[in-house]
């Protein structure tokens, strides 16, 4: 489904990205790994179209189109799903309101009517279950107040609302404990099937123990260096970055 | 956000805003008598005469007249009124029309004009059980459902039949709360106004419907002065709004207005209003100048007066609603939210003038800039030295959406006694390329998401307003921002 090659970006005239590739097809989780600073965030925004990045080279194609040329809110629609690793508040917009916004316009780009205001709410209920998120949370202004854990919950809850192809979470585990984690890990585990895909970007292992990945990546300065089962997630748990980090500097 | 990118995309949104549509800005085709142009003594005389006023009123126009001669427009406002050349303007404009009657006896012109703005004048359409003065140019067209409320003791209609069937109630309140020394247009308005609406409430009436007055400029080359009196009566209550809309035209039209509200003891007046007067083109061609008085008295004891206004259109807007809150225990509020888009100027705010004993008020004010816009909050809150225990919450916020637009805040705080509290607080920011992101991620356009940002940025101040009117005015904030990011 989505096909990365050689993606290079830039931010402020800063090089990030030096030539990604990367494979994702359906029903896969990939994990993708890295030391601070290698340019994990940075995919991700530049993959949901983040205006604050430039793309300097290469390409990306999701199902056969051009998802470089889309609009981030077309690139949503197409099915393009990013838990944000930090949440934004937008005070006095209701989670309702906002949520409904959200699922009316994805359904417009598919010529769908909007859906009516009970259907809304019967799946709002639904799918916040997933997530244990309670009635008032949902009812609250998007984000505003919320404790950690309760945004990353919201985040899954609105990738369950949104049924994306492709789901990125971006350091979803920072800043969870380990009960927010559980529920967190089982909600993206709940939605997970043969037609959508994962991307899981963390630094530690700890997530991926709820979250199985079928190929773990490292990322290191821009460039994916190493690339295997998720035995290496282990690896890197017990060793740390420091004998990649060494083996990549030596080679350049 | 990247500084190469920026421009190309503001300057595309800039191309949008230009296309977004001021969907109010069609002439409606009527005949209508208009006086010629030009202001002096036997103009003002020929108003009153065309009216078929009391020789009272007669008076009360020509003192003001000849006091508004004496003055000067006032100059400090952050906004650049040019030069209005009060010769050029013709004072009375009316659709020429109908003897008062049915509906059937309204020109269907007119009629047809204020469907296209929502406002439907048979009584059997008004689903929302909503009382309308249609006021066009210089006059009221139409007032419905006048004798359900007459079988209440509510008096609504306009001014100009208040003064024919209930001359006392008018000559007692008139100029009471707003004199005509007040302001340069204050005086102005009192010497030429036209219409406008008079709404009384009787002892311990509550107002059973909203009561609204809907205005409309139409006629090109005119002035728009109308005048409003409300008057609550010992523990009344009545819900008032107020809309406005007007053709685009290239050259500026002048809206000088007052409202007058009395509100007795323990009675309540909410006053919302939705300003959309025509804000001119994208550059700054043409558009309303709208410089009105607006202020209540609340002169019983444990009265309230709150006004909320949702201002979005006129190119320069000078209007500081406020509250003069003599009695004890009485109650000033002031929600508003103020946005400019484009060349607009608005100075806006309220008074909250504490005389009584105990009395509070709340200020939250919510500015809003975009485009070259310049956008000023101005208050004043002052507590009498014999008004002990009063408190004020003021609450001042301003949004920026663009580089080129300028927010200001001109707060004035008097406190005469030390058994009162008075707190302020104020922020500005600026729309978060965050938040925008964020929405668009979700599939939310970069439009529809400041849309949704601005009109949560509002929430407060548009719960304040009633139902029919929260959602239209929603809409027109979202409208008013089209392609203002940038």
């Amino acid at each position: 489904m989505l096909v990365i090659k050689d993606l290079q970006a830039s931010i402020e005239d800063k090089q990030i990205l030096k030539g990604i590739n990367l494979t994702v097809k359906p029903g896969e989780v990939h994990a993708i790994m890295g030391p601070n600073g290698s340019g994990k965030s940075t995919l991700s925004a530049v993959l949901t179209g983040n205006p604050a990045y430039t793309v300097t080279g290469g390409s990306v194609e999701f199902y056969g189109k051009d998802l470089l040329a889309l609009s981030p809110e077309d690139r949503a629609h197409e099915g393009l799903f990013l838990s944000f690793q930090y949440p934004v508040e937008i005070p006095g917009v209701s989670m309702v309101n906002f949520m409904r916004t959200a699922l009316n316009e994805k359904r417009k780009y598919f010529g769908q009517d909007p859906l009516s205001a009970a259907d809304f709410l019967k799946l709002m209920r639904e799918k916040r279950s997933i997530v244990q998120l309670d009635n008032k949370l949902a009812s609250r202004a998007v984000n505003e107040g919320f404790s950690g854990g309760e945004k990353k919950r919201n985040e899954i809850f609105q990738m369950a609302m949104l049924e994306p192809k492709l789901s990125i979470l971006d350091e979803t585990d920072s800043g969870l404990d380990i009960d927010a984690l559980r529920i967190v890990a089982s909600g993206v585990n709940t939605l997970k099937s043969k037609e959508n895909a994962t991307i899981v970007i963390t630094h530690y292992q700890r997530l991926l123990d709820y979250i199985k990945p079928d190929f773990v990546h490292v990322l290191y300065k821009g460039r994916i260096v190493m690339s295997a089962g998720p035995e290496l997630a282990l690896e890197l748990e017990d060793k740390g970055y420091d004998w990649i980090k060494e083996q990549v500097d030596s080679q350049q | 956000m990247k500084e190469t990118e920026k421009p190309e995309k503001g300057n595309q949104i800039i191309e949008e805003a230009a296309q977004a549509e001021y969907k109010y800005g069609f002439v409606t085709d009527i005949e209508t008598e208009v006086i010629p142009k030009g202001l002096d003594e036997d103009v003002v005389r020929r108003i009153s005469a065309l009216k078929g006023e009391p020789e009272w009123l007669l008076e009360f126009r020509l003192k003001a007249y000849r006091h508004w001669l004496t003055l000067k427009a006032p100059t400090w406002g952050h906004v650049h009124v040019p030069e209005i050349d009060y010769q050029a303007i013709s004072y009375y404009a009316a659709p020429r029309q109908l003897k008062k009657g049915g509906v059937e006896d309204i020109d269907p012109e007119l009629k047809k004009t204020f469907d296209k703005l929502g406002i439907p004048l048979e009584e059997q359409l008004r689903l929302s059980g909503m009382a309308v003065d249609a006021v066009m140019d210089s006059v009221s067209v139409k007032t419905t459902y006048r004798e359900r409320l007459a079988e209440l003791g509510v008096i609504f209609c306009s001014i100009s039949e208040a003064v024919k069937d209930y001359p006392d109630l008018v000559r007692k309140y008139l100029g009471k709360v707003v004199p005509y020394t007040d302001n340069f247009y204050a005086a102005l308005n009192s010497a030429v106004f036209s219409d406008g609406s008079f709404v009384y409430i009787p002892k311990g009436v509550r107002c059973p419907m909203e009561l609204s007055t809907y205005f409309r400029i139409n006629a090109a080359q005119t002035g728009q002065f109308e005048r409003t009196l409300i008057v609550a009566d010992d523990d009344a209550y009545v819900s008032y709004l107020e809309g406005c809309t007007a053709p685009m035209r290239d050259e500026n039209q002048l809206h000088a207005a007052i409202v007058e509200i009395i509100v007795e003891d323990r009675a309540e007046v909410k006053y919302s209003t939705v300003q959309n007067w025509y804000p001119g083109d994208k550059d700054g061609k043409g558009g309303i100048y709208n410089l009105v008085t607006k202020r209540g008295l609340c002169r019983g004891d444990h009265s309230k007066l709150s006004w909320t206004q949702v201002e979005t259109g006129s190119a320069i807007t000078w209007k500081y609603p406020s509250c003069v809150l003599k009695g004890d225990h009485s109650v000033g509020e002031f929600y508003s939210v103020a946005l400019t888009n484009n060349w607009q100027e608005a100075d806006t705010g309220t008074k909250m003038i504490h005389l009584g004993k105990n009395s509070t008020s709340t200020i939250v004010s919510k500015g809003i800039s975009a485009g070259h816009s310049q956008n000023s909050y101005r208050g004043m809150v002052k507590i009498a030295p014999k008004a002990t225990g009063c408190r004020n919450f003021t609450q001042c916020d301003s949004l920026l959406l663009s580089d080129t637009s300028g927010a200001h805040t001109f707060p004035v705080i008097e406190v005469g006694n030390d058994t009162s509290v008075v707190e302020h607080e104020a922020t500005t920011s600026k729309i978060n390329e965050d938040q925008i992101f964020y929405c668009n991620q979700r599939g939310i356009p970069t439009e529809d998401a400041v849309g949704l940002i601005v009109n949560g940025y509002a929430k407060e101040v548009m719960a304040k307003l009633p139902m029919e009117f929260a959602v239209e005015a929603q809409k027109l904030l979202s409208i008013s921002l089209e392609g203002s990011v940038g």
